[in-house]
């Protein structure tokens, strides 16, 4: 939502939208097609890891494009301050108690 | 395996994308949601029971995975609580698909319904009040603007137990706790994740009220715990042949663009009203189940409800889960925008 002040990320957001358009353009082609979508449903040997690395590559390039994308339309998280410190709390919790 | 895959239409697809986003918008708020209006979407299109299930799995692990990654930037996931949870989690699953498997074989599909809707009323009624409480009683208080959230009384009492050999600390939670509470807590949360596929409803208040996570945290720190369940929900069931890609991944394509917009409202917006929108969503989808309840007791011929007054409570049911997803997404928005507002002011 904060108003982006850098440089906007267009060469990372263009890369990975293509790569995201590429599996998307490859799903949408082939969307009624079961003898290609019936390989993603087999049970023999590793196929069954065929919809797993699908979830994975389509992920890491659609969900990459989508972080970029929310930046280049200028909605970003706010900044937030740095976390405090858990580890003084935390070991003067287990000083104090063991 | 051919006969399992539907044809899509363009309605099918435009439906999934508009699910798809708010659900992930509500879950990279929240943790969790959408799985319980997918999956009885996906089935009234004509997708098998099973394979709407395993295909909603399937979206649901890169989800909350790429939820996961964009809230630890924010500081917000406890991967170590996240781990733990999980792990009982999982037992808590296995035996919660036991229990399942012998209510149908006993009583049936329509026993093993009743079954999981009473759960969904009983459940969310009772954590959904207790949540809506406590955020009233925050915005009562005044203290709305606090992000040091009251450390509840049973927290307190379960952080001051010492077990020895049992402790574990976790930083970003900023609680150390004996590995025997959360034990049962991840266990009552994998049981619910294999009863009405939203374990969330549980873990999230779970970690906050008894553990004494901060809500930011434990919203992000249920992403991880999704991710983990959801990848071995993924593997068993795409063992069986049931993961239908193309659902899963259309419903990908939006709900990624909900999940990151989801995390970034979380810095904007007041931590309470993460418990606003996880209560709100709770008590209107237990009421959306508890109109069904009559529709399968019918079934299981204790009542004598026409096919008419059925399909209408079933067409209300499923209108009311819509409700729910949008009344979230709605108020998660609205908390965003007059988050960015207050914060243009202060900057």
């Amino acid at each position: 939502m904060a108003t982006a002040t850098g440089t906007k990320p267009w060469g990372k957001f263009a890369l990975f939208g293509v790569a995201s358009a590429i599996c998307y353009g490859w799903l949408f082609l082939h969307l009624n097609d079961k003898e290609m979508m019936v390989l993603f449903t087999r049970k023999e040997g590793l196929f069954p890891l065929l919809p797993v690395i699908a979830a994975f590559v389509f992920s890491l390039f659609h969900g990459n494009f989508t972080g970029y994308f929310w930046d280049v339309v200028g909605i970003q998280a706010k900044a937030h301050k740095p976390q405090p410190v858990v580890e003084e709390i935390i070991d003067e919790a287990e000083g104090s108690e063991d | 395996m051919e006969g399992m895959l539907i044809d899509l239409t363009w309605q099918n697809v435009t439906f999934l994308l508009i699910v798809g986003f708010i659900g992930g918008l509500v879950s990279g708020f929240i943790g969790s949601g959408g799985a319980f209006v997918l999956t009885p979407g996906m089935m009234s299109m004509g997708v098998p029971g099973l394979v709407a299930v395993a295909s909603n799995i399937c979206h649901k692990f890169p989800k909350a995975l790429v939820g996961a990654v964009k809230r630890n930037k924010y500081g917000q996931v406890d991967v170590k609580l996240g781990v733990f949870m999980a792990a009982t989690a999982a037992i808590g699953m296995w035996w919660g698909a036991g229990v399942q498997q012998g209510i149908k074989a006993t009583y049936g599909e329509a026993g093993s319904n009743l079954f999981v809707s009473m759960a969904f009323v009983v459940v969310l009624s009772i954590v959904g009040a207790f949540v809506l409480r406590d955020a009233m009683n925050i915005y009562r208080s005044g203290t709305t603007d606090s992000h040091d959230e009251e450390t509840s009384k049973l927290a307190k009492w379960v952080q001051s137990i010492e077990i020895p050999g049992t402790m574990v600390t976790f930083k970003v939670a900023k609680v150390r706790v004996s590995f025997l509470f959360i034990l049962p807590l991840g266990f009552a949360t994998g049981l619910l994740a294999s009863t009405i596929a939203v374990g969330g409803f549980v873990g999230v208040p779970g970690m906050m009220y008894v553990l004494g996570a901060n809500s930011l945290v434990a919203s992000a720190t249920e992403l991880v715990i999704a991710f983990i369940m959801g990848l071995g929900g993924t593997i068993k069931y795409a063992m069986g042949g049931f993961v239908d890609i193309r659902l899963a991944m259309i419903i990908l394509l939006a709900s990624l663009f909900g999940i990151q917009l989801g995390a970034i409202g979380t810095t904007f917006v007041k931590p309470y009203v993460i418990k606003v929108v996880m209560a709100t969503i709770m008590l209107i989808v237990a009421v959306s189940r508890a109109l069904v309840v009559p529709v399968y007791l019918t079934e299981l011929g204790r009542m004598g409800l026409d096919a008419g007054m059925q399909s209408l409570l079933k067409n209300a049911s499923f209108g009311m889960m819509l409700l729910a997803l949008a009344v979230g997404a709605f108020i998660i928005i609205g908390a965003m925008i007059r988050g960015h507002r207050e914060y243009a002011v202060t900057a």
